[in-house]
């Protein structure tokens, strides 16, 4: 598999290359769908200005990244097309590698179920066979924005949780909550999985994993502090996520409701919109808790779709994982409808922005309305894969072909 | 008490009016600065220039060369953050000979009077279109065309409203309205019921599409009058050109109109006084806004000055349009979606390959891309060994490649080895229909009449084309609704409309002019009819030819 995944990758670095050197790359790293205020690069060249001229960077309302990026990039700003490719070559690897092992995993528990014979006899259709198994995550999209290096870093804590490896799990994991608060809720997944590879007592385990994982989020914290000598980091990265106060329009919920929301209600809608991003954890963990690698798609789905700046970047990443799941298409109920309401929507976004700002004979409802159109085929898409996979978990325990207790067909429903 | 009402400047504007007569050879430029100046505007000009891709041969131009000069009425006393245009393009002959004189008596007034609150800019540009270009790229700082232009020295503030004049007789028996602009964009429906509503009021004919109002709505002659009316403003909002130097602010978010004096075989008739007390009117009344006009619909079709369509009656029909293709996808997936039947001796039709679908998807596009690109860089090589004019071989190398498209699929076929399968069509029909259906409504959006007219001729053949059709009468209709022969029929359709019926060579004559006044629009303003077409809606429809003819 490594020659088809080296050529291809190969490709993508090209097109890559070749897009950036367009003028291409001017037009799309100025698209809102595809920069927020947190990840612009315009705004870590700025940052980067203020920091050369001795200033604070966080001084002004321009700069939003943590205090680590900014002195990664102080010493390889000129290379910065190549560190983004770099990190988008990163994740592709990592994923690849990540998934391969979980196949091999996935493989090896059916064969034993098989052999204990635990699988009723018509549904050995729903096996699965190695020839569905390849997968090669394909990810080229010229944005200048420093997403690539928080999809590298979940793509990396995804491989080190699947490998096993608790350490380097808890280190990247600290890592990518250290860049966006986020990647907090993937923490449970990363647990449960850990448990089953290697169990031990729950209560030790978790305590072990949070030694680690706050060790490393307080030595991130502390070098911050040491590389930029004072705190006003904190407040300008973290207070900005979780406090919205930019309200540049976006792809995300947060930007229209905000800008009318009256401001004595202001922070009540906050701490809801923010909860809805932490609180599908508990839920699903307990729903999925045999099924861990499923659980962190599902949480990168609702990190991405709720969270206050998104981007199709981290669109990107949990797309990624679709082919993963490519044996779930015969359960999928929506798949058509959602598909074709993506499509429609990236299609009209540019056009509903060209009215709204240049022609002006849109405002920003319409392009509002496009926004929630994404996110709501989105949910769709991601609730349609959860009914998908419960429902072939149920079919593995139960047989393909359902029959009530008087012998009539019967029909799943997801309550 | 009005602008004529002092013998002097009646005089003074008779003067203007008689000189100006004379044919001028390019723009008197000196004389305009002088005499701007004597009426106590700030003038400033600006020099332009731009080498056209291939020669205009409508209005017999290519390397144009040329000077806008324009003077700013400052505003006596208020802050000076907003601003008014009045325009008139200046062309040698006498198409536009008495739309500057009218200018210079109005800046003379306007001077003198204390209520302004937004500076003024009087702008007479050389070249229209072009010239206007110049000016107001140089006026916002943006260079979208390539074009060479000197930055300006003054500016006013931002512009609120522009109006453009054009004015060939000294009297005139109506005023005509026009309002489309570039790729159909159209100003806000306050400043026409604003103009309508001050020419009712002074007295003055006013039409619009060089139609009058009728007052019998119910009667069947009525109603047809008024459906034409309409049309017209379709079409002409589909060809996305701007029908008068108004139509590049609107991409600038700035309200525009052009105000064209008609002088036909009428009785009564209004002389340049009144047309001036209508403009100082006009004028008033822009000064005294607020904010910018956004109250109205921005988006609207005209069947005449006091009765409109606005986009929530038109667009559910363009949207029950879209509706067909969504359903024969539906259709189309639902069949792909259940198991393929077996046949007797248990042969399964084959998946079909990406590669089956993806190939004929190429190769579209590129013809496409050949279609934009071929026609304007190959005009050299044409002209070596044809007997044609550079025109002549931008628009024949157009139609050579959109016909040689057609012969696509027979090659296509022979480039596939193996034998395209009942699913294979299948799939890239439904490819096909999402993409048009996307693409429509995108359009739509944009320019809805462009969008509209594609759908109506597009939508019916996209729903039914299968390759089990009789194949001699479908390729016939198919290639009968194609886009070039949508644009063939709407030419000789839009003369009908306009009651200048033209005969089968003239109509083809102007066909071609039509096509080679597309490609020009694009590469000088940026119009986006002609990319598009090429671009996007042709290669959807060739995949429509290649599901008619697969194997």
């Amino acid at each position: 598999m490594a020659a088809p995944m080296t050529l291809l990758l190969i490709v993508a670095v090209t097109i890559r290359a070749v897009l950036y050197r367009s003028g291409v790359a001017d037009l799309v790293s100025e698209r809102v769908e595809v920069v927020s205020p947190l990840t612009a690069w315009k705004r870590v060249v700025e940052g980067l200005a203020l920091l050369d001229l001795g200033v604070s960077p966080y001084s002004g309302d321009v700069f939003h990244e943590t205090p680590l990026i900014i002195y990664l990039f102080h010493f390889l700003v000129d290379y910065a097309e190549i560190t983004f490719m770099l990190a988008d070559v990163i994740t592709a690897v990592a994923l690849y590698m990540a998934v391969k092992d979980y196949n091999k995993q996935v493989f090896r528990k059916q064969k034993y179920a098989l052999e204990a014979d635990r699988y009723p006899l018509d549904c050995l259709e729903l096996i699965r066979s190695p020839g569905e198994m390849y997968y090669i995550p394909l990810k080229v999209y010229p944005s200048c924005s420093t997403c690539g290096l928080n999809n590298a870093v979940i793509a990396l804590f995804i491989l080190s949780t699947v490998k096993g490896n608790m350490l380097l799990s808890a280190i990247f994991l600290s890592l990518a909550t250290y860049q966006s608060i986020y990647p907090l809720t993937l923490s449970a997944a990363a647990l449960l999985y850990l448990m089953q590879v290697s169990p031990a007592t729950f209560w030790w385990f978790v305590a072990q994993y949070a030694f680690m994982y706050l060790g490393s989020l307080l030595v991130l914290v502390g070098l911050s502090f040491f590389l930029l000598g004072f705190w006003d980091y904190l407040p300008s990265v973290y207070g900005f996520i979780l406090s919205v106060p930019d309200l540049t329009p976006n792809i995300g919920l947060f930007w229209d409701f905000f800008a009318e929301m009256f401001e004595h209600f202001r922070l009540f809608f906050l701490c809801v919109f923010q909860i809805n991003v932490f609180f599908y954890t508990l839920p699903l963990s307990i729903k999925l808790k045999e099924h861990p690698v499923f659980l962190i798609f599902m949480q990168l789905a609702v990190i991405s779709i709720f969270k206050s700046y998104p981007t199709v970047g981290d669109i990107s990443l949990y797309l990624a994982f679709l082919p993963v799941w490519s044996h779930l298409h015969r359960f999928l109920r929506n798949i058509f409808l959602v598909s074709c309401v993506l499509l429609a929507c990236s299609a009209l976004f540019p056009v509903l922005w060209h009215l709204w700002i240049y022609a002006g004979s849109a405002n920003s409802n319409f392009y509002y309305a496009i926004t929630l159109l994404f996110n709501v085929a989105q949910i769709l898409l991601v609730s349609d894969y959860f009914y998908a996979f419960l429902r072939r978990e149920h079919h593995l325990s139960y047989g393909l072909y359902l029959k009530r207790k008087d012998g009539s067909e019967a029909t799943l429903v997801l309550k | 008490m009005g602008l004529l009402s002092d013998p002097n400047r009646r005089r003074a504007l008779i003067g203007l009016l008689t000189r100006l007569n004379a044919p001028i050879w390019g723009m008197p430029v000196d004389w305009l600065v002088k005499t701007m100046q004597s009426r106590g505007l700030e003038v400033f000009t600006q020099r332009f220039s731009r080498r056209l891709p291939f020669p205009d041969e409508d209005k017999e131009r290519y390397m144009v060369k040329g000077t806008n000069v324009y003077g700013i009425l400052r505003a006596p006393r208020a802050p000076r953050t907003e601003a008014l245009v009045l325009s008139a393009p200046c062309t040698a002959g006498d198409h536009n000979n008495q739309a500057v004189g009218l200018l210079l008596g109005l800046a003379q007034y306007f001077r003198n009077q204390v209520y302004w609150a937004k500076d003024i800019i009087f702008l007479v540009n050389e070249h229209d279109l072009i010239g206007m270009q110049a000016w107001l790229e140089g006026y916002h700082h943006t260079n979208t065309t390539g074009m060479d232009w000197s930055p300006l020295q003054g500016r006013g503030g931002s512009i609120q409203a522009a109006l453009s004049l054009e004015l060939s007789s000294d009297v005139v028996t109506s005023l005509d309205l026009v309002l489309e602009g570039l790729n159909g964009q159209l100003p806000n429906l306050d400043l026409a019921n604003l103009f309508y509503a001050f020419c009712q009021k002074i007295g003055v004919l006013c039409t619009t599409q060089g139609k009058l109002q009728r007052n019998d709505w119910d009667s069947v002659s009525g109603y047809s009058h008024a459906v034409q009316t309409m049309m017209l403003m379709a079409m002409k909002q589909a060809s996305g050109r701007p029908w008068g130097d108004h139509g590049l602010f609107l991409r600038y978010h700035i309200e525009a109109a052009t105000i064209k004096g008609i002088n036909s075989f009428r009785q009564y008739k209004t002389d340049a006084t009144t047309v001036g007390r209508l403009l100082e009117g006009m004028y008033r009344k822009l000064n005294n806004l607020l904010e910018r006009l956004h109250q109205s619909y921005f988006f609207y079709l005209m069947s005449s000055l006091s009765h409109f369509v606005s986009i929530g009656y038109y667009m559910p029909a363009f949207g029950l349009l879209g509706v067909i293709l969504l359903l024969r996808a539906l259709d189309l997936w639902v069949q792909l979606a259940s198991p393929p039947p077996r046949t007797e001796d248990g042969v399964v039709d084959a998946d079909p390959g990406v590669l089956s679908v993806l190939t004929p998807l190429v190769i579209s596009h590129l013809t496409g891309a050949a279609l934009y690109t071929l026609p304007i860089h190959f005009q050299e090589m044409a002209v070596e060994h044809f007997p044609v004019s550079e025109t002549e071989a931008v628009v024949l190398t157009a139609i050579a490649v959109y016909t040689a498209g057609l012969a696509l699929p027979h090659n296509t076929n022979r480039l596939l080895t193996g034998q395209g399968t009942e699913q294979g069509w299948k799939v890239l029909k439904l490819v096909a229909v999402l993409y048009l259906a996307v693409l429509l409504g995108c359009t739509a959006l944009i320019n809805f009449s462009l969008g509209f007219i594609l759908a109506l001729t597009l939508v019916p053949v996209a729903a039914f084309v299968t390759p089990n059709v009789p194949k001699v009468l479908s390729a016939f209709v198919l290639v009968v609704l194609s886009p070039a022969c949508t644009l063939l029929f709407s030419v000789f359709f839009f003369q009908e409309l306009q009651e200048m019926p033209v005969s089968f060579l003239d109509g083809w004559m102007l066909y071609l002019s039509v096509i080679s006044q597309g490609i020009l629009d694009h590469a000088l303003y940026g119009s986006l009819v002609y990319p598009l077409v090429a671009l996007l809606v042709y290669p959807c429809w060739l995949l429509f030819w290649n599901i008619l003819f697969w194997k």
